[in-house]
């Protein structure tokens, strides 16, 4: 557990300097317990205070990058068990295995599909974050050659190493160690001989144990070797004990702060039946699992993924917002309805939906309200008269219409006449108050 | 510094209730967070019910309705295949059909298609309005009569209309779906209201109305975890009604689930997806703590089954 206010007054200096800013050494403290300053703003703490309080500042699940660059993904920093205490902060990496019994067109298929994988949706490029190699042909020349093939054929993405065989492991590494692939892994019969590598080719590594009791201990064990960064697998044998090992992991990380399982989780998802696969994957993407290992790069599984990721990432305090501008549905003429609205995401995709739906060639107005939905964005000031006139005019959609008609939504239907001053030349027309009457409404209108 | 497993148990407990007669069909119960099996007690798995419509299902998308086309032009066939070949659980029939937007069908018709529905099945039924509110007072108070002495579940009742909707319920003798929109508190006033009319809160199931994934599942994913917690740590017996994911209904009208693969080449194969897209959906609510879902593609179904029974097994 992170030290509390008054645990980390008593280690400060106690002089009330306001060196830091702070009027007080106990304001200071709130701050830090708040995790709201660093402690290097004091600058008269002691050595073994500032140790102390560092140890205790750091999250409680280890930040650790996967792979290099700018393809890198982050992992861990997670504070919470429930996403609406705060928000989950870094979302899991997505990985595909490919293993080296594939032929090896299969698997360059395999990964090919998963650099194609890519989607955009709400303004995020979603796509599959990584490449897990296992070495299930027990070879390490055969593993060497495919992880050179696969590293060739994906020179960017993240690697995952996935071999029990030490000299398999170094084939591979003293191929794709500048690609800082993640070793998986260390168990309890090779701990020393992988923690070496590790070190030595300076990657993260991946360590397996049966359960949360005995992949502590293991860790600890390869903490003392001299590896900082692992990620954790308590080698769950079900989606119950999934959601056990994740829960009792990320609860010893977070409510105990307890070093040794204060490391981002791997999870293995795949199953012989794809559905099943793509729900286990589900139960890893909401219950803490940092990486969640498929079997492939199927499209239809990789969209339903991709958005729960998003979904449950998403900052529970701000919501989802779209991009401000004009959105064409379908190829709307100069004679097609214009349709204005906020850019709450869940309003947009909605009236987006709706419209479609009604098969009439639209233009959807999308106006920055900071993600309000229009009645709040209407309450809160930010969907006002002068504020959608201006907006309607700096677009300059009307230049595209024949007739400079403007269709709002029927809760704010009192704005129309302060629209129409504000809007010379154009008709103000109330819509539906719900997206679900577009369609009807949509098709009734006269033109 | 050895690991101490962090365990959590509970004081407050979420009802157990059963649809249909005694024994039929018992979800709900639990004193742990959703499937936490390995730290207290989880007694019945979650509830699927397989959701059929009083009118032909023209308004579903061709990837689900297709399943039903033999059957689906008449309730009481389609619920006889949902049970007998499908192996349905339960049965959700919604009275779509009179919407008035819709065939506005009476509350007398309404009530002539709950009787066929019954007299062809032996499972429960959730019977449920059309979501208007003027209407579905009378619609429901017709269908809780021509149900009486099968102690279904009927709903939903809501703020605007729980009054007509409870008092149906309860002269039936049924059991009530209360749904307030994606709020805590709202929520828990709806099931104070409804038990201060003299409704056993035993008997009532919360719907804090769904979401479909992509759609708004986050908001309905929090909302349905937090009124978990409230019923287990805070011990609130005005929380611990067994909880609905609603969760065909608003699956198949979005895109996602729908779209031809031509249309959208980037998001993969049509059929796998709409599957997907209910499967997933269903599941985070169920993480989330839904004890009841109402579902409409068996292969999601079948693959919710799979989940659950994966679920229920701790092996280690």
């Amino acid at each position: 557990m992170a030290l509390s206010g008054i645990e980390i007054f008593k280690l400060l200096p106690k002089t009330n300097c306001k060196k830091c800013g702070h009027p007080t050494c106990l304001a200071f403290a709130m701050k830090l317990a708040q995790r709201q300053e660093s402690v290097d703003l004091c600058p008269d703490i002691s050595e073994d205070s500032r140790r102390i309080l560092g140890d205790a500042a750091a999250p409680p699940v280890r930040p650790t990058a996967l792979g290099f660059g700018s393809g890198a993904v982050k992992m861990g920093e997670e504070t919470v068990l429930f996403r609406h205490e705060k928000k989950f902060v870094n979302p899991c990496a997505l990985a595909v295995e490919v293993k080296d019994t594939l032929p090896e067109d299969e698997a360059l298929r395999i990964v090919n599909d998963v650099l194609t994988s890519g989607i955009d949706r709400i303004g995020q490029r979603l796509e599959i974050d990584a490449i897990v190699v296992t070495n299930a042909s027990d070879d390490p020349a055969v593993f060497e050659g495919l992880v050179r093939a696969v590293a060739a054929k994906a020179p960017d993405i993240p690697l995952i190493l996935s071999t029990g065989d030490p000299a398999a492991a170094e084939a591979a590494l003293k191929i794709v160690a500048d690609k800082k692939p993640l070793l998986y892994g260390a168990d309890d019969s090779n701990a020393e001989l992988m923690a070496k590598l590790a070190v030595a080719y300076d990657v993260v590594l991946g360590v397996r144990a049966k359960g949360p009791e005995a992949l502590s201990a293991l860790t600890e064990k390869i903490r003392a070797l001299g590896v900082e960064d692992m990620v954790i697998d308590p080698g769950p044998a079900g989606a119950a004990e999934i959601l056990r090992d994740n829960t009792l992991i990320r609860r010893a990380a977070v409510k105990k702060n307890f070093k040794p399982l204060g490391y981002p989780v791997i999870t293995f998802a795949q199953r012989d039946d794809q559905m099943l696969e793509t729900l286990i994957a589900s139960l890893c993407i909401a219950k803490y699992s940092s990486i969640v290992v498929l079997s492939g790069a199927e499209r239809w599984r990789n969209l339903a993924l991709f958005t729960l990721r998003q979904n449950i990432y998403t900052d529970p305090q701000a919501p989802m917002q779209v991009e401000q501008k004009i959105y064409n549905i379908g190829e709307p003429s100069e004679d097609a309805p214009l349709i204005v609205t906020t850019n709450f995401s869940l309003t947009y995709f909605i009236v987006s939906g709706e419209v479609e739906n009604s098969r009439v060639a639209s233009r959807i107005a999308i106006m920055d309200c900071e993600g309000m939905s229009v009645l709040t964005a209407w309450a809160a000031g930010k969907f006002t008269a002068p504020r959608i006139a201006r907006f309607i005019e700096e677009s300059g959609v009307g230049d595209n219409l024949k007739n400079r008609e403007l269709i709002i939504p029927g809760y704010v239907a009192i704005l129309s006449g302060a629209l129409e001053e504000k809007l010379p030349g154009w008709k103000i027309t109330v819509g539906p108050r719900e997206a679900n009457a577009l369609p009807a409404f949509l098709k009734t209108l006269n033109r | 510094m050895a690991f101490a497993a962090h365990k959590e148990s509970f004081a407050g407990r979420v009802y157990e209730m059963a649809a249909g007669g005694a024994g039929q069909a018992v979800f709900g119960g639990a004193s742990a967070l959703p499937l936490h099996l390995f730290e207290g007690p989880v007694p019945n798995r979650p509830l699927i019910a397989y959701e059929i419509q009083d009118v032909f299902p023209d308004d579903w998308p061709d990837a689900v309705s297709s399943v039903y086309k033999d059957v689906s032009h008449d309730p009481a066939a389609w619920a006889g295949f949902c049970q007998d070949e499908l192996k349905a659980k339960a049965i959700a029939l919604r009275l779509i059909g009179t919407h008035p937007d819709r065939e506005d069908r009476t509350p007398d018709e309404a009530a002539k298609t709950v009787g066929s529905v019954l007299d062809s099945i032996s499972v429960p039924l959730i019977i449920l309005g059309s979501n208007s509110i003027e209407k579905d007072g009378p619609v429901l108070i017709a269908a809780a009569e021509a149900a009486k002495g099968r102690s279904c579940i009927i709903g939903k009742a809501q703020e605007s209309n729980y009054k007509t909707i409870a008092a149906a319920a309860m002269a039936n003798n049924h059991k009530l779906i209360a749904m307030s929109e994606l709020d805590v508190n709202l929520a828990k006033q709806l099931n104070i209201l409804i038990s201060q009319m003299g409704f056993d809160k035993e008997r009532i199931v919360t719907d804090p109305m769904c979401s479909a994934l992509g759609y708004g599942i986050e908001y309905t994913y929090s909302v349905c975890e937090r009124i978990r917690l409230a019923a287990l740590a805070q011990n609130d017996p005005t929380m611990q009604q067994p909880m609905l994911g609603d969760v065909g209904m608003h699956t198949w009208k979005v895109k996602e689930a729908a779209a031809p693969e031509p249309d959208m080449p980037l998001w993969g194969a049509e059929r796998e997806r709409g599957i997907a897209w209910e499967a997933v959906t269903a599941a985070a609510v169920l993480l989330a703590g839904a004890d009841m879902l109402i579902m409409r593609h068996p292969a999601a179904v079948g693959a919710l089954e799979k989940f659950i029974d994966e679920l229920f097994t701790i092996k280690g």
